[in-house]
């Protein structure tokens, strides 16, 4: 993966994100999924990265995974998502809240899903 | 960046439409304890990467120094789709100290830790493990990662050097093999069962 790029740019990150350093929600997280919303085109201001990044969310995608096919940082592409969400162009697949963690019944499945493995 | 385009998800790599929930598990330890194999044993993709610059005044590695330096913090994680709507990341980040405030962050919500152990450099995970302890509330198990070389300690030994609770999980395992390394897993999930913050049935 090529992050050269992004290394040789220390100020990238906030001129992609017209300077905001922190996404507006705070409720993304690594493992947070997300998904195109496919009736809704992407704004014609959007930038390619935007483009791409939606296109990669054809699918159901957790953040770093968008991450990691950008070859950007997490916390880029949180911001870039937040604002996609925003957009309208981005759903948050995952309905559990940020700092909720998973109740026993989850846990349960977990247990019996891994041991089917 | 012509990576972005190479490295694009091919079908397959998106999750089952089905999938509405993740959770995750933090897999931790010193340098090449074998975090990454035992990522890649398990998950149904192959382990992806990503990189967080931090900088490095901010994470006390020179509280003295006024100009700021930035590292670079890989994270290497994989996938499991476990039942037809739950997907378990696990999510690999080495065991250093300028990387714990990145960690902290990783913790929240998370379901545990695995804490990888290599017996030949026993000291190594000291400091992981009195991190983790003292910034974290998450439940953890200990992995202790067989060599060829490795000393054949009984795993009653290695939990008395590092000083475990009772309760807290050790076990062997070849991260590189499959059902080794989900048996770890299954071994942590049980242990945060144990745990009152999980005890609570989401709606
Ligand atoms: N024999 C044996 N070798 C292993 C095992 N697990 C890992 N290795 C080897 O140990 C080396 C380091 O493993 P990695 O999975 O890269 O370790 P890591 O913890 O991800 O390393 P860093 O990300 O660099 O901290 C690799 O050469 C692996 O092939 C194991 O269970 N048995
Ligand atoms: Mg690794």
């Amino acid at each position: 993966m090529d992050t050269e790029e992004y290394r040789d740019h220390p100020v990238r990150s906030y001129v992609l994100t017209s300077g905001r350093a922190h996404p507006s929600r705070n409720t993304l997280r690594p493992e947070t999924l997300v998904r195109a919303v496919e009736s809704r085109p992407v704004l014609s201001t959007a930038g390619r990265l935007e483009r791409e990044l939606v296109q990669l969310c054809q699918g159901t995608l957790a953040l770093a995974e968008v991450a990691a096919y950008l070859a950007l940082p997490v916390s880029l592409v949180a911001v870039m998502v937040s604002d996609l969400v925003d957009a309208g162009n981005l759903t948050i697949r995952s309905n559990h809240q940020a700092h909720v963690l998973p109740g026993k019944d989850i846990l349960e499945k977990i247990l019996d899903g891994l041991r089917k493995l | 960046m012509d990576s972005a385009s190479s490295d694009r998800p091919v079908p397959g790599q998106h999750l089952a439409p089905t999938v509405a929930r993740s959770v995750k598990i933090l897999v931790v330890g010193a340098f090449g304890v074998g975090k990454t194999t035992l990522i890649g044993a398990v998950s149904e993709i192959d382990p992806l990467r990503t990189e967080e610059r931090i900088t490095t005044a901010s994470v006390g590695i020179d509280p003295g120094q006024p100009n700021k330096d930035t590292t670079t913090v890989a994270m290497d994680f994989g996938r499991i789709t476990v039942t037809e709507d739950i997907a378990l990341y696990l999510f690999g980040t080495p065991g250093q100290r300028r990387f714990w405030d990145l960690w902290s962050g990783l913790a929240d919500g998370a379901v545990g830790a695995l804490v990888m152990i290599d017996t030949r450099h026993l000291e190594d995970s000291f400091e992981v493990l009195d991190q983790l302890e003292l910034r974290t509330k998450i439940p953890f198990a200990v992995v202790v990662n067989q060599f060829p070389d490795s000393p054949d300690y009984p795993l009653e030994r290695v939990r008395a050097a590092l000083d475990l609770l009772p309760e807290t999980p050790i076990v062997e395992c070849d991260a590189r093999d499959r059902q080794s390394a989900v048996l770890t897993l299954i071994t942590l999930v049980e242990h945060a069962m144990t745990f009152p913050v999980f005890q609570k049935v989401n709606a």
